[in-house]
C-alpha cells in the first residue's frame, strides 16, 4: 500500500477528466498534461511532446498511449517514451486516484 | 474455563468462521450470536435466485435452529448491538449488556444511497437482505408493475434480470459508458447489454439521475438530459459501505474499512473483525471467496494458532441464467502488455487474455465461459505461458486444429444480410446463386444477381461471401485494410455497419472481430463518422475519438495556440461584424488577423483557454463558427451576381448563402467546399469545387468532384437545374450520397473515381425518388447536428475541454 497520502496535491475528481481524454494541470515549470485511460488509469505527463512541443493534452488517446496532435506520434502514457525510442521520451510524474480524486506527487512541480 | 465469544453479525463470513470454530475445537468458547435481521445466517449471494423465484428462502438458509442448538449458540436475532464498551468488555443491546472475552466484529456492509431528491420517498429499495426481496416481490404483482434500476453493476443487474421475470418492466440506469465497468471492458459490456436488452430490459448507460420522483410514493426517475422513467419502485444498486459505525464509536482504528491485521486482529487485541466491514492492507473485499479464506484465519487466530490471510486474485460471475461471462485479474491494457482477443460474432462470444512477461495477468470472457477457472488457475499460478500461447485463448480442449477463419464476420452475417446496397442484394441470395449455379468469380455474380454491378462498394463483401462459400476455391484479393486493428477495409466496414445495424463503437468491434480491445486513433476518428452518419438517431458522438481540432472546434497551429474564423455567409460581411471581429482581435491580443483563400477573416495564434469567452463575443454579435477545421461543410464563395455585376445572370451571392445556410453543421467524410459563380467568367472559381455551380441564363450547371489542393482537377457538370430549388435539392443529395458511402477522407473526387459518375448521377439526378430521399435523409441528420458548436462550449460542462484541470503556480514548490 501505499504510503504518502497528505502531502500529495489533489487536483481534482476522476469524473472532470473525460475517459480516453486530457486535461491540463499548470505548474510553475510548465503545463502538464493528465489523462484518463477508457479503464481509468491516470497518467500525468509534460504537456510537451519530444519532437516540437505539440501540447499532448489535445491528442487523441488509446489505450495507454496517446497521439500528438500536431504530427502524430505515439506516446506511451506509462513510459512517456514514443513508439519509436529514437524519437524522445517526456518526462512522467506519479499520480493516483483515491476516493474518486485525482493525487498528483507533489515532485511534478520540482524541476 | 470456556472464555465467551461474542460474534455482531449473522452474515457470510461469521457463518463460515463458526463452522471452522466448532470443527477444530467445538469446547473452546460459548458463543453468542447478534444479528439485525430477525433471522439467522442464510446465503446472501442467492437472494438473486429467490427474487427471480428460481429459489426459495427455505433454500438458502445455511444455518438453521438445531445447528445453533448442536452448538450451543446463543442467538439473539433480531437484536442490533448498538454499543462497544471496552473497557468492562460488554456489548450493549436493546436486551441490555452481554460479557465477553472475544468479540468477533462481522457486519458486513450497507447499501450505498445516492444522495438524489426523493431518495427517501416510499418504494425506493435497496438490494442487501431478505426483506429488500420482499419488498420488491410485493411490487411485481401489481398489474403492469414498473421498476427502475439505479446501477448496472452485478447487484443491479441480477436485480433487474430476477424483476423482469416476475413479469415487470425494468430500466436499468447506469452512469458509466458500459455495464460492469469495473469487471469488463467494452466489448463485454456491449454483448451483456445486447443480450439483457433481448431479454425485454432497458439498458440507458451513461444515465446521469438527477431526482426521483413522487408525492408519497415513488412515480419516476428524473435525468439530467430531462428523460423520465416511470416507476413503481427503484432498486438502488450503486455501491455498498463496509459497517463499521459500531467500531468507529468504540474508538477501534478504521480507514475505509476496519483495519485488520494478517491474523485478523482490530487494533484491540481481543477484538477480531473478518467480511466486508475489514479493510486488510489497504484492500476491500466484496465478494464471498477472500471472506471465506479471512473466516478460516480468524477461527485458528481464536483457538491461538497462528495462521495469515493472504489476498487472493478474484473472479467474478453474474448469476442471471443466460448471461455467461467471467472475469479475473487486471485487465487494463499498457506497454508491458499484451492482449489476445478472440470474437466469434456469431455465437456471440467474446474472450480477451491480457498478458504480461508470458504470465496471464487478466481475462475477460462473455458468452463462453466454461474455461473461466482455467485460466484463473493460469493466473494465481503466474504461470508461464509463452510455449502454448498461440492456442491459448482457445482454452484447455484445443488440440491444434486450423488456424481461426479471418471471414467470420461475414460467415456470420445471417442470409437477409443486405450486402450490395445499391440493387438490394442480400447474402442468402449470393450464396444461392453460388452454390447453386455452380458460379466462382466475381464477374459470374455480378452478372447473375447484380451484387457489385453499381457502385461497387461492395465488392470486397462479396467477394468475402465467395470465399467464405467456396472455401479454398476462391482466392481472395488483398484490400488495404482501416488500420492494424482489423483486416476489413473502409468499404467493408460501412457496408457491415449498414447491414448488421451496428450502432455503437463496441458493437462494431465485437461483430466484425476487431484485433484489439478498443480501437487506435485511425480507426476511432472513423468509425466515429460512419456510425454518426449511418445513425443520426441512435448514435452519440464521441469526442474523444475526434481529432482536437474537431474536439475543440478550433484549428491548432504550430505552437498550440488556435485559430478562430466566424462564418461570414457567402463571403458577405457588415460593419457590425467587422467590428466585433475587430474587437475580439483587440481584446485576446490576437496575433494575426488574416482573409483567407476561403473569403473570410482567420484570427490566428488564439490561447485554448481564451476561446469560450472570444466565441461568446462573436456569438453576441450573431456570428458562428466557421467550421474551417473539420470534415464538414468549409465554405461557399460566391461572386457578386445579379445584385451588382452588370454581367450576372442569376443571384449566385443569394444562393451560395442559402447552400451555406443549409449545409454548414454537417459532417462529412472529409472537407467539403463549393462556390457559385454567376455567369461563365467563374469568378467564384466555382468549377475546382467539391461542387461548383455557374449560372447562366438557362440555368444553373452543377458540377462536382474539383479539387485545387494536394490534386488538380476541374468539376465534371452532372446537371443543368432550371430552377434554385432544384440546384439545392441536387447539391444536397450529392452530398448526402458522399456522407453514406465515401470511405473516411477521401474528398469527393476520389470517391468518384471509385464509384464512377454514372453511379452518382444516376442517384443523384436521373431517380427523383433518390433524390429526394437523400435530401430528406440529410435534412433529418441536419436536424440532429446542425448546431453552432461555439454555443455548445461557451456554455456548461463541454466548456472543461477549455479550462485547466488545476492551476498550481502558486503552489510553493517545496
Ligand atoms: C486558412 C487557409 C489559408 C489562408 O490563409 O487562406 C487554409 C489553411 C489551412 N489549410 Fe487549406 N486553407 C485555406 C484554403 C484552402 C484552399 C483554397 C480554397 O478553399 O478555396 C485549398 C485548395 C482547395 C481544396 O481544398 O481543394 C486548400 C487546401 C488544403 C489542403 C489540401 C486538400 C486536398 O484535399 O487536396 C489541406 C490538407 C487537408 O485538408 O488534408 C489544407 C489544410 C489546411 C490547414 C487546415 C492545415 C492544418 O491541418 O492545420 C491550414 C489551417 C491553418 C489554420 O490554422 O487556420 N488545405 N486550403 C484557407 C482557409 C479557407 C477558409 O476560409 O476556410
Ligand atoms: C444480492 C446479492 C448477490 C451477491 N452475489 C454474490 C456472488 O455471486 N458472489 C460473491 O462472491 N458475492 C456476492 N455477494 C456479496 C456477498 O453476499 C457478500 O460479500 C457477503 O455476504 C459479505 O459477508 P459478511 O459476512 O461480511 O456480511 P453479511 O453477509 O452482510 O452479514 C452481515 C450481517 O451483520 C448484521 N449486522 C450489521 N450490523 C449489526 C449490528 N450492529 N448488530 C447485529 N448485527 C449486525 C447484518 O444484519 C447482516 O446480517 C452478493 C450480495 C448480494 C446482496
Ligand atoms: S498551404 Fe495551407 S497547409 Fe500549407 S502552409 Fe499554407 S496554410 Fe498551411
Ligand atoms: S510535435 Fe508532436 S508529433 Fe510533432
Amino acid at each position: 500500500m501505499n504510503a504518502m497520502t497528505d502531502d500529495w496535491l489533489d487536483i481534482g475528481a476522476l469524473t472532470d477528466i473525460p475517459a480516453r481524454g486530457g486535461r491540463v494541470v499548470k505548474t510553475p515549470r510548465g503545463c502538464l498534461a493528465v489523462f484518463r485511460a477508457a479503464d481509468d488509469t491516470v497518467f500525468a505527463l509534460d504537456d510537451r511532446c519530444p519532437h516540437k512541443g505539440g501540447p499532448l493534452s489535445d491528442g487523441i488517446v488509446h489505450g495507454h498511449n496517446v497521439t500528438c496532435p500536431l504530427h502524430s506520434l505515439v506516446i506511451s502514457l506509462e513510459t512517456g517514451a514514443a513508439a519509436n525510442p529514437e524519437e524522445g521520451r517526456v518526462r512522467t510524474h506519479q499520480v493516483r486516484v483515491a476516493e474518486g480524486r485525482v493525487l498528483l506527487d507533489p515532485a511534478a512541480l520540482r524541476s | 474455563m470456556t472464555e465467551k465469544l461474542v460474534v455482531i453479525g449473522a452474515g457470510m463470513a461469521s457463518g463460515r468462521a463458526l463452522e471452522h470454530l466448532f470443527e477444530t475445537d467445538p469446547g473452546a468458547y460459548e458463543v453468542t450470536l447478534f444479528n439485525g435481521e430477525p433471522r439467522g445466517n442464510y446465503n446472501r449471494l442467492m437472494l438473486s435466485p429467490v427474487l427471480s423465484g428460481e429459489k426459495s428462502y427455505e433454500e438458502i438458509v445455511t444455518h438453521d435452529d438445531a445447528w445453533y442448538a448442536e452448538n450451543r449458540v446463543t442467538t439473539r436475532f433480531g437484536e442490533a448491538v448498538t454499543k462497544i464498551d471496552r473497557e468492562r468488555k460488554v456489548v450493549v443491546s436493546k436486551g441490555g449488556e452481554t460479557p465477553y472475552d472475544k468479540l468477533l466484529i462481522a457486519t458486513g456492509s450497507y447499501p450505498f444511497i445516492l444522495p438524489l431528491p426523493g431518495k427517501d420517498l416510499d418504494g425506493v429499495i435497496a438490494f442487501r437482505d431478505i426483506d429488500d426481496v420482499g419488498r420488491m416481490l410485493g411490487a411485481a404483482e401489481l398489474p403492469e408493475a414498473k421498476a427502475v434500476v439505479i446501477g448496472g453493476g452485478l447487484l443491479g443487474l441480477e436485480a433487474a434480470a430476477g424483476l423482469r421475470l416476475r413479469g415487470m418492466e425494468v430500466t436499468v440506469l447506469h452512469v458509466m459508458g458500459h455495464l460492469m465497468e469495473r469487471q469488463l471492458d467494452p466489448s463485454a459490456g456491449y454483448l451483456l447489454a445486447k443480450d439483457l436488452e433481448r431479454r425485454g430490459i432497458r439498458v440507458h448507460c451513461k444515465a446521469q439521475t438527477k431526482a426521483i420522483l413522487g408525492q408519497n410514493r415513488v412515480e419516476g426517475v428524473l435525468l439530467e438530459d430531462g428523460t423520465v422513467y416511470e416507476a413503481d419502485i427503484v432498486v438502488m444498486a450503486v455501491g455498498i459501505r463496509p459497517e463499521t459505525r459500531l467500531a468507529r464509536d468504540a474508538g477501534i482504528e478504521i480507514e475505509r474499512g476496519i483495519t485488520v491485521d494478517d491474523a485478523m486482529r482490530t487494533s484491540d487485541p481481543d477484538i477480531l473483525a473478518i467480511g466486508e466491514c475489514v479493510e486488510h492492507r489497504g484492500m476491500l473485499y466484496g465478494l464471498v471467496a477472500p471472506l471465506y479464506d479471512q473466516a478460516k484465519v480468524v477461527a485458528r487466530t481464536l483457538l491461538a494458532d497462528e495462521a495469515v490471510f493472504l489476498p487472493v486474485e478474484l473472479s467474478t460471475k453474474l448469476k442471471v441464467t443466460g448471461c455467461d461471462l467471467f472475469s479475473a485479474g487486471d485487465f487494463s491494457e499498457g506497454p508491458d502488455r499484451e492482449e489476445i482477443v478472440f470474437r466469434d460474432a456469431a455465437r456471440g462470444v467474446y474472450k480477451r487474455l491480457v498478458l504480461k512477461d508470458n504470465t496471464i495477468i487478466g481475462a475477460v470472457m462473455y458468452g463462453d465461459t466454461a474455461d473461466g477457472s482455467w485460466f484463473l488457475s493460469k493466473i494465481k499460478a503466474k504461470e508461464d505461458i509463452a510455449a502454448e500461447r498461440d492456442t491459448l485463448i482457445f482454452g484447455p480442449a484445443y488440440a491444434g486444429g486450423a488456424a481461426l477463419d479471418p471471414m467470420a464476420a461475414v460467415a456470420a452475417l445471417p442470409d437477409e444480410a443486405e450486402i450490395c446496397g445499391c440493387n438490394g442484394v442480400c447474402k442468402g441470395k449470393i450464396v444461392q446463386a453460388i452454390t447453386g449455379s455452380g458460379l466462382s468469380t466475381l464477374e459470374e455474380v455480378r452478372s447473375a444477381t447484380k451484387a457489385s454491378s453499381s457502385c461497387g462498394q461492395c465488392t470486397g463483401l462479396v467477394e468475402q461471401v465467395l470465399a467464405s462459400t467456396l472455401g479454398d476455391g476462391f482466392q481472395l484479393p488483398t484490400a488495404k485494410p482501416v488500420c492494424k486493428c482489423t483486416d476489413f477495409t473502409h468499404e467493408d466496414v460501412r457496408r457491415l455497419i449498414k447491414a448488421g445495424e451496428l450502432k455503437s463503437m463496441p458493437a462494431v468491434w465485437q461483430e466484425l472481430g476487431w484485433k484489439t480491445s478498443c480501437g487506435c486513433h485511425v480507426c476511432r476518428p472513423a468509425l466515429n463518422f460512419y456510425l454518426l452518419a449511418d445513425w443520426p438517431d441512435d448514435y452519440v458522438d464521441d469526442a474523444q475519438s475526434r481529432f482536437i481540432n474537431e474536439r475543440a472546434h478550433a484549428n491548432i497551429q504550430k505552437d498550440g495556440t488556435f485559430s478562430v474564423m466566424p462564418r461570414m455567409w457567402g463571403g458577405v460581411t457588415t460593419a457590425a461584424e467587422l467590428r466585433a471581429i475587430a474587437d475580439a482581435a483587440d481584446k485576446f491580443d490576437v496575433p494575426m488577423v488574416k482573409v483567407t483563400g476561403g473569403q473570410r477573416i482567420d484570427l490566428l495564434g488564439v490561447k485554448k483557454e481564451d476561446l469560450p469567452e472570444m466565441w461568446a463575443d462573436l456569438n453576441a454579435a450573431g456570428m458562428v463558427s466557421g467550421h474551417a477545421y473539420t470534415k464538414g461543410l468549409r465554405t461557399v464563395k460566391t461572386c457578386v451576381g445579379t445584385d451588382f455585376c452588370r454581367f450576372g445572370t442569376q443571384d449566385s451571392t443569394g444562393l451560395g448563402i442559402r447552400l451555406e445556410k443549409r449545409l454548414w453543421g454537417s459532417w462529412t467524410p472529409h472537407k467539403v467546399k463549393m462556390a457559385v459563380s454567376g455567369c461563365p467568367r467563374n469568378c467564384a472559381e466555382a468549377t475546382c469545387k467539391d461542387v461548383g455551380i455557374v449560372c447562366t441564363d438557362a440555368g444553373f450547371n452543377i458540377g462536382v468532384g474539383g479539387a485545387a489542393g494536394l490534386d488538380l482537377k476541374q468539376t465534371e457538370v452532372i446537371h443543368t437545374a432550371r430552377t434554385e430549388e432544384e440546384a439545392m435539392d441536387v447539391t444536397v443529395a450529392f452530398v448526402q450520397l458522399y456522407r453514406e458511402n465515401a470511405k473516411y477522407l477521401d474528398r469527393p473526387y476520389r470517391w468518384i473515381e471509385k464509384v464512377g459518375l454514372d453511379w452518382v448521377k444516376s442517384l443523384v439526378v436521373d431517380d427523383l425518388q433518390s433524390r429526394m430521399a437523400l435530401v430528406a435523409r440529410f435534412d433529418h441528420s441536419q436536424s440532429i447536428y446542425q448546431k453552432d458548436p461555439w454555443a455548445e462550449r461557451v456554455e456548461g460542462e463541454k466548456r472543461r475541454e477549455f479550462e485547466p484541470l488545476a492551476d498550481l503556480r502558486l503552489k510553493a514548490a517545496e
